[in-house]
């Protein structure tokens, strides 16, 4: 194989090459620890970016590297469509686009373990444990292992196959999470019922014992390929039937398996670099599936169990006949009579918000009562829009000040004094239900107290149930009155009303 | 270096990084959480680092051939695009405090930096 014509010894230096493997991740701890700030994440992010070129260059001047042409098709192929998606993606479609990229990482990675199966061949698996590497510094690199024998460790095809079927489980899993946040799939869950866990437990029985017979030397291409597939069924199995409102913590969980999963496929690839990040990205994805599911009072054997909100979805739908007639409607007018001779006004947005691209319009709405000196706040609860965090990168977009956004403790704090809620396209997390009825599938989650404020307006298109699909008591109480239609032209008008006053 | 060595040492570097991962990101606002996760999405995009070693080592079968340049491709797509957005994200983060009103904010983000 041909190598870079720049490349002299001291580049392929194999000490050479680990000490920038070793500042690869050096850059990408730095630069997560960057990312703990607003101010210092923007250049946390590009330290990381920074790692990650130096990490390619390192692997890229490998003595053992070549077949340039296909490394050059496959990097083309990948910027020609990762950069549009990225720079095209709208900040709503954020959950969605992660779950996508998160995929296609997991798709790489069993596709890599597929290929190395193949190559080694009749050796995969073979108990060869006095196989001696030659005498190399700490990160003895690929190569040597392929040179000094046929065998191939027994460790290197247990943590390959490993990397095989979480990778393969994540690709499938993340892409039903994408089909679900884009609405290709329905949101509501789609399960098997009762059998459901029966049918996983199974497909992961079946898949792990593919696994452990290739392992103990199995040489079936055709078994292979039973387990990527089982995987596969698998991935689809779990995620299908999850409810959309747990889809958050679902694409939290799977980037942290393709973390776990990429940290896999270091250690039968010998990687330093693949080892350490992976694993970080693991275990910054279990903290924050941890976090979520915290938020929404949700454990997470009882996701993985699925069947959220679609019994829900039944009560609520039986349950809307007793509740009509006691909501009351509002017009604009009176919303910004309302809103004018607040002193405190508390807006509460939600997905809804973002959906209609509303931001923009609730931020003039909020300039417009400053000037009246109305004090503004924005309630935000841990999981509004669909990730943690996602409705701050929203408002952050509208140019709303970050230190009007309240975290749910502060708000909680604050409805006592609000003489205004404005919940805009936000429903499930204002759901007294959390608090009040037992039987609810929401029980216990904690909620933003919007009931506490003198009164409420809710911008709602519809009385249609929110993304779990659970009825909403808050409408139907007596300080609560509704606003229907277009998140964003039901927030002009209410700003246009405001001229008139 | 013996065989079983190599494995310990990467077994030792597994665990550390996991400690590494669970201290640092322990610390991240409540706020930023989601630039962080397509951060750290960005990152696990380092499997493009398995494909193009292996893909050195592919031999003439076409059908590995064909499987590697589809997981370079996917490795490709996870970092370029994972990093392009997250900074998306997060410049918007940034531009914020230029126009005013988001000093205090600001300070507070920057005393959470120098306390850790």
């Amino acid at each position: 194989m041909s190598t870079l014509p720049l490349a002299t010894s001291f580049l392929q230096n194999e000490s050479f090459l680990d000490v920038l493997y070793i500042v690869a991740f050096a850059l990408f701890i730095q630069g997560l620890r960057g990312l703990s700030g607003p101010t210092t994440a923007v250049r946390g992010n590009r330290t990381a970016a920074v790692g990650m070129a130096i990490a390619v260059i390192a692997t890229l001047l490998q003595p053992s590297e070549g077949n340039w042409g296909l490394i050059a098709l496959g990097v083309a192929l990948g910027t020609a469509v990762g950069i549009p998606a990225a720079r095209q993606v709208k900040m709503t479609a954020m959950p969605q686009m992660v779950a996508l990229f998160n995929g296609v990482g997991g798709g790489a990675v069993f596709l890599i373990s597929w290929a190395e199966f193949r190559r080694y061949g009749s050796s995969y698996g073979s108990h060869t444990h006095s196989l001696v590497i030659r005498e190399l510094p700490s990160g003895a690199i690929l190569h040597t292992i392929t040179v000094s024998a046929g065998g191939v460790p027994t460790y290197v095809a247990i943590f390959s196959v490993f990397a095989a079927i979480v990778g393969s489980v994540s690709f499938w899993g993340s892409n039903i999470a994408f089909g679900k946040l884009q609405e290709i799939i329905p949101g509501r869950p789609i399960s098997l019922g009762a059998g459901q866990q029966i049918v996983n437990l199974v497909l992961a029985i079946l898949a792990v014992a593919a696994g452990v017979d290739l392992v103990a030397g199995a040489h079936s291409e055709l078994l292979f390929i039973g387990m990527l597939v089982c995987a596969a069924l698998l991935g689809n199995a779990v995620v299908l039937p999850i409810g959309g409102a747990d889809m958050p913590v679902v694409i939290s969980m799977l980037n942290a398996f393709t973390g776990l999963s990429a940290a896999a496929t270091g250690i039968a690839l010998n990687n330093t670099a693949l080892i350490v990040a992976g694993m970080i990205v693991g275990a910054s994805g279990s903290i924050l599936t941890n976090l979520m599911a915290t938020a929404m009072n949700r454990s997470i054997p009882a996701i993985i169990a699925g069947g959220f909100g679609g019994g829900g979805a039944v009560e609520g739908a039986s349950g809307a006949g007793e509740h009509a007639g006691t909501v009351r409607s509002t017009s604009a007018a009176d919303a910004a009579i309302q809103l004018a001779y607040a002193n405190r006004v508390m807006i509460v947005p939600g997905y809804g918000m973002a959906v209609a691209q509303a931001q923009h319009a609730v931020r003039e709405l909020t300039k417009e009562l400053e000037k009246r000196g109305v004090e503004i706040g924005y309630a935000i609860h841990p999981v509004a829009g669909r990730m943690p965090g996602h409705m701050n990168v929203l408002l952050a977009e509208a140019d709303v000040p970050y230190d009007q956004l309240e975290e749910m403790e502060d708000a909680n704090q604050e409805f006592g004094r609000t003489d205004v809620s404005l919940v805009i396209g936000a429903n499930d997390v204002t759901n007294p239900a959390a608090k009040n009825t037992p039987s609810s599938p929401i029980y216990g989650m904690p909620i933003l107290e919007v009931s506490n404020s003198h009164s409420v307006i809710v911008i709602k298109r519809s009385m249609n149930p929110g993304f779990a699909g659970i009825e909403n008591e808050l409408y139907y109480e007596p300080e609560t009155t509704m606003l229907f239609g277009d998140a964003k032209a039901a927030v002009s008008e209410i700003t246009a009303e405001l001229a008139h006053i | 270096m013996v065989l079983a060595s190599v494995l310990t040492t990467n077994l030792a570097i597994l665990v550390l990084a996991g400690f590494i991962g669970f201290v640092v990101i322990s610390k991240v606002p409540n706020t930023l959480h989601t630039p962080l996760m397509s951060g750290t999405n960005a990152i696990h995009g380092i499997v493009l680092l398995g494909g193009l070693l292996v893909v050195g080592l592919a031999g003439n079968d076409t059908f590995n051939k064909v499987i590697l340049v589809i997981a370079i491709a996917f490795g490709t797509i996870n970092i370029v695009g994972g990093f392009l957005v997250t900074d998306r994200m997060l410049e918007m983060f940034k531009a914020k405090p230029k126009r005013g009103g988001g000093t205090g904010a600001d300070g507070a983000g920057a005393d959470k930096e120098e306390g850790s």
